[in-house]
Order: C-alpha cells, then sequence, then structure tokens
C-alpha cells in the first residue's frame, strides 16, 4: 500500500541517492570525455573510497577526517594509475583501454578484499548527524539529509572547478578537441592525469560520504559502476550538466520504482535509458559528436 | 644563414599508406610561403607533420635551430609553430574570449587581447559568443586570432579560405597581407591559387605526396602556366 507519507520519503530517497549518482558519474563522464577511455575500474574508486574513509575513521574517529582523507588519497591513486597504466594505452584500440581498466578494476577489489576479508565493515555517521529529523508528516533520517546536501555541494565544487577555473578550461575544451588542446602548446598528459585524479576523486568522495548509509563490501562497487554508465548514457556522454541531471533521474527512477516491486527497479532504469537512445542518441544533455 | 624552419626529405604514413615521399622544403623569416597542389596531394599531411600531429617516419625538421621531429604538438607549439587547422576545431562550448585565453595559457609571450581585437573587431563585438554560435567567416578568423595569439615565429594555414564567402574571403586575405607586411612568417595550403597567390613570396607545388617545383612568386607572374602544367588551371 502506498501511502503519501511513504511516497514522499521515496522521493527524497531518490533525491540523496540521485545526487550521489550524479557525482560518481561526473568523475566517469569528464575522465570519458577528456581522455576517451571508458573507466571500468571506476566502481573500484567507489568502493576504495569507502574503504580508504574507514581506514581513516578508525585510525582518527573524525568522520570529518576520514572524508577529508579518503578523497585526498583518491586523488592520488587515480592520478598513478593514469600514469603508470592509462597512459598507455590511448593509442590502443577501446577494447583493450576497457580490458585494462576492468583488470585494474579486479586488481583493486581483491587487494581490498585481501586486506579487509569479505565481511562488511560499517562507518557511522558523524554524531551530530545521527537519529532523525521530523518533517511535517514524516520523519527522515537525519543523515541522508546530510549526504544529499554534501553530495550537492561537492558537485558545486566540481562546478565551479570546470566553469571557472584556467583547468576547468582546459578540461572542457579537452572533452571537445584534446589534439587542439595540445596544438596550443598545452601538454595533455598532464591534464589527463590531473582528471583522471579528480574523476576518481569524486567516485571515491562519493564512496566515503555514502558508507554510514550502507556496508562497505569489496564488490559493492560493481552495481553502481553499472548504475553510473546508464546515468552517463541518459545525461550525455562527457557533459557535466548531463551528469546531473541523469545522475537526479535515475535516483529516481530506482528510489520510486522500489516502491511498488524493487525488482523491477534497475529494469526500469534500463528502459528509460533505452528510450533516451532511441529518442536523443546523444543523451539528454550531449552533443553530437565531432566524428 | 639558415633557414627559419628546415624540412629535409620528411616520410608520412597514415597507418601502411605512404603518404609524403622525401619532402624538403625551407622557408625564411618573414616570408609567406605557399604549398599547391591537386586534392590529396599531401598538402595537409605536410602541415600536420610540421606540428606534429602526424610523425612522419624518417627525415629531419628543424625550427629556429631545434630538431622537432618526433615531439608532440604541444612541444612544437611552444617552440614556436602554430598549425590553424583546416577544420578551424574551434572549442564551441567555449566562447570567443575563452578560446584565446587558452592558446595564450602557455605561450612565451602573448598579445594582449586588444591587439585582437584591433585586427578582428567584429571578434570583439562576439567575446562572450560561444564557439558554436560563430559564422564560418568569424570562425576562421577566431582560428587565426588562437595561433596569433601565442605569437608564433610561424603560423601555418590550412585552405583558410576555404567555403567562405567572397567578400569575407577578400577581408581575411586583407588581414593576411597586413600581418605579412608586419613580418609574420606564413605557410598557407590554399585551392583558391588566386589568393594564395596575392600573398606567396614563394611557391613548392606538391603532387601525389613528392614535391615536383619551388618557383618564386615573381616566376609565376611572368609565365603563368608554370603552374598550369601541375595544377591544370
Amino acid at each position: 500500500m502506498i501511502t503519501w507519507p511513504n511516497f514522499v520519503s521515496q522521493l527524497f530517497n531518490g533525491l540523496a541517492s540521485g545526487a550521489l549518482l550524479a557525482l560518481i558519474s561526473s568523475g566517469l563522464t569528464i575522465i570519458y570525455g577528456t581522455l576517451g577511455v571508458l573507466n571500468l575500474a571506476h566502481g573500484a574508486m567507489f568502493m576504495l573510497g569507502g574503504y580508504a574513509g574507514y581506514v581513516a575513521y578508525h585510525a582518527t574517529g573524525s568522520f570529518t577526517i576520514a572524508v577529508i582523507v579518503g578523497a585526498a588519497f583518491l586523488i592520488v591513486v587515480g592520478g598513478l594509475l593514469e600514469l603508470v597504466v592509462v597512459r598507455h594505452f590511448y593509442s590502443r584500440p577501446p577494447e583493450d583501454q576497457l580490458l585494462v581498466t576492468f583488470g585494474i578494476g579486479i586488481v583493486i577489489v581483491e587487494l581490498v578484499r585481501l586486506g579487509f576479508g569479505s565481511l562488511s565493515k560499517t562507518v557511522l555517521p558523524p554524531s551530530w548527524a545521527m537519529g532523525v529529523t521530523p518533517m511535517g508528516f514524516l520523519i527522515y533520517p537525519t543523515y541522508r539529509i546530510v549526504v544529499t546536501v554534501i553530495a550537492a555541494a561537492a558537485l558545486a565544487v566540481l562546478y565551479l572547478v570546470l566553469y571557472r577555473t584556467r583547468l576547468g578550461m582546459i578540461v572542457r575544451a579537452g572533452i571537445e578537441d584534446s589534439g587542439m588542446v595540445g596544438m596550443l602548446g598545452i601538454n595533455v598528459y598532464r591534464v589527463f592525469m590531473v582528471v583522471f585524479g579528480i574523476g576518481a576523486m569524486a567516485a571515491g568522495f562519493a564512496g566515503i560520504i555514502n558508507a554510514p548509509v550502507v556496508s562497505l563490501t569489496p564488490d559493492m562497487g560493481d552495481s553502481i559502476l553499472v548504475e553510473t554508465f546508464v546515468v552517463v548514457v541518459i545525461g550525455g556522454v562527457g557533459s557535466f550538466p548531463g551528469a546531473i541531471l541523469g545522475g537526479l533521474i535515475s535516483g529516481e527512477i530506482l528510489s520510486l520504482t522500489s516502491m511498488i516491486d524493487p525488482a523491477y527497479s534497475e529494469v526500469m532504469l534500463f528502459a528509460v535509458m533505452t528510450l533516451v537512445l532511441m529518442l536523443r542518441p546523444q543523451g539528454l544533455l550531449g552533443m553530437p559528436s565531432r566524428e | 644563414m639558415t633557414a627559419l624552419l628546415e624540412v629535409d626529405k620528411i616520410n608520412s604514413y597514415y597507418g601502411d599508406s605512404h603518404i609524403l615521399f622525401d619532402i624538403s622544403l625551407y622557408v625564411e623569416r618573414h616570408e609567406v610561403v605557399a604549398l599547391l597542389g591537386r586534392n590529396g596531394a599531401g598538402k595537409s599531411t605536410t602541415l600536420k607533420s610540421l606540428i606534429g600531429e602526424v610523425r612522419p617516419r624518417s627525415g629531419r625538421i628543424v625550427l629556429d635551430g631545434t630538431a622537432t621531429l618526433g615531439l608532440p604538438p604541444h612541444a612544437v607549439a611552444a617552440l614556436g609553430l602554430q598549425l590553424v587547422p583546416e577544420d578551424r576545431r574551434i572549442f564551441g562550448s567555449l566562447n570567443v574570449e575563452e578560446n584565446l585565453l587558452l592558446a595564450g595559457l602557455t605561450a612565451k609571450s602573448r598579445w594582449k587581447l586588444d591587439r585582437v581585437w584591433e585586427i578582428f573587431p567584429r571578434l570583439k563585438e562576439r567575446r562572450r559568443s560561444r564557439g558554436t554560435d560563430l559564422s564560418g567567416g568569424e570562425q576562421q578568423m577566431l582560428a587565426i586570432a588562437r595561433a596569433l595569439v601565442r605569437d608564433p615565429k610561424i603560423i601555418l594555414l590550412d585552405e583558410p579560405f576555404e567555403g567562405l564567402a567572397p567578400i569575407i574571403v577578400r577581408d581575411l586575405l586583407a588581414t593576411c597581407r597586413m600581418l605579412a607586411e608586419a613580418g609574420q612568417t606564413i605557410v598557407v595550403v590554399e585551392q583558391n591559387i588566386s589568393a594564395a597567390m596575392s600573398l606567396a613570396d614563394r611557391v613548392y607545388i606538391i603532387n601525389n605526396g613528392h614535391m615536383v617545383e619551388e618557383l618564386t612568386a615573381a616566376a609565376v607572374r611572368d609565365q603563368p602556366e608554370l603552374l598550369h602544367r601541375h595544377l591544370g588551371v
């Protein structure tokens, strides 16, 4: 039986998971847009962020420090992966790039499993964000509201970096035509490394702030990776605003369908993606590609 | 004295197909050199080989005393070479001013925007417009301005007048002539032979990836049939 409070509460859940999906997807979409590499290790970055936060949380007892340390760790991991592995695959066929990033994902998941075991780990939300918040006719978990706000703030920071800084200008130009950026004297490989780091950090950051909502397991990134692809396809590959719109739409689809029957939530997501692909192949906010 | 740009027997390929065969040429400081030839002769590939977008498998390219063959485009650009590509490749999501700022970011000495606006007043009017909203002529102006901002030693123009209305071609041509008179070294590839000849001091003719002729502009003016033989015009 669907009640009004139940519906509104699911709407909020959709917003929370949508904001998280938007954050993770924006990382994937700027990496793909700039480097042309579809990063199949992106789900592993999300998971790794959660575990990095878990370690920092248990070492310091501070959730804030956990978030900072986890995000910083992921930007380093992302940058190193680009420098050591991904960089050597730019001139290789796409299937090689898919295989190598898929491989990186497996290695990271198994390393985490080796270090932490397969049993789930939990991270507690900060004490000020525990409990529930009364919201008129329903009460809602406080931390879910906090997650939504933090994810929205992170997206706002990403937006400012992309649209108000020199680095952002280079990245936006690189998403369109990285070859031309190079011909203007800019070392695109250095930019690629930074973009991969920022993209991984977006996923990792989402992984940490999401940790108190879920339990951490080494393979938690798998399903997120699939959902993230769908978000990017719906929003438009390489489009940052598209990732946000696609994330919010997908979050609501998953959440509202779950209210009726959870078994169909992913089916609905793919149905909507198919519809978008049929009516607007470049995605809702994507630009038709140059080539 | 050695030339500003010396190209010695470069061979370039697209995959397995051999496109350029032992192409040699030189460009002096303050000179305007035109590369002429039929469609598919290898003119654009020559320019791409100079900037490093296509990497020649053999030969030598020396720009102002530095060997550049094998360097990535950003390193060649840093040494003072700028390509204005045939399809312009303006960043559509960036506005006119951002396109110019981006180009100037890593330049050793960069033009002030006012200097660009002086040459291209139209771009000043459109400074807040996104690249996708520009007309073809405006895009071409921006593409040339984007190269000039970096104060390059040599600017490579790949078919700058292609697909533009005659009146725009006339204006752009006047601008290019003004730049040349101010001492800008230019290499231009162009199908519009009269436009190219009105700029060039010297002409190279490329045919099927081979360099077949080198002529001074004066010689072509005296004996236009020299061009006819190779270009069929």
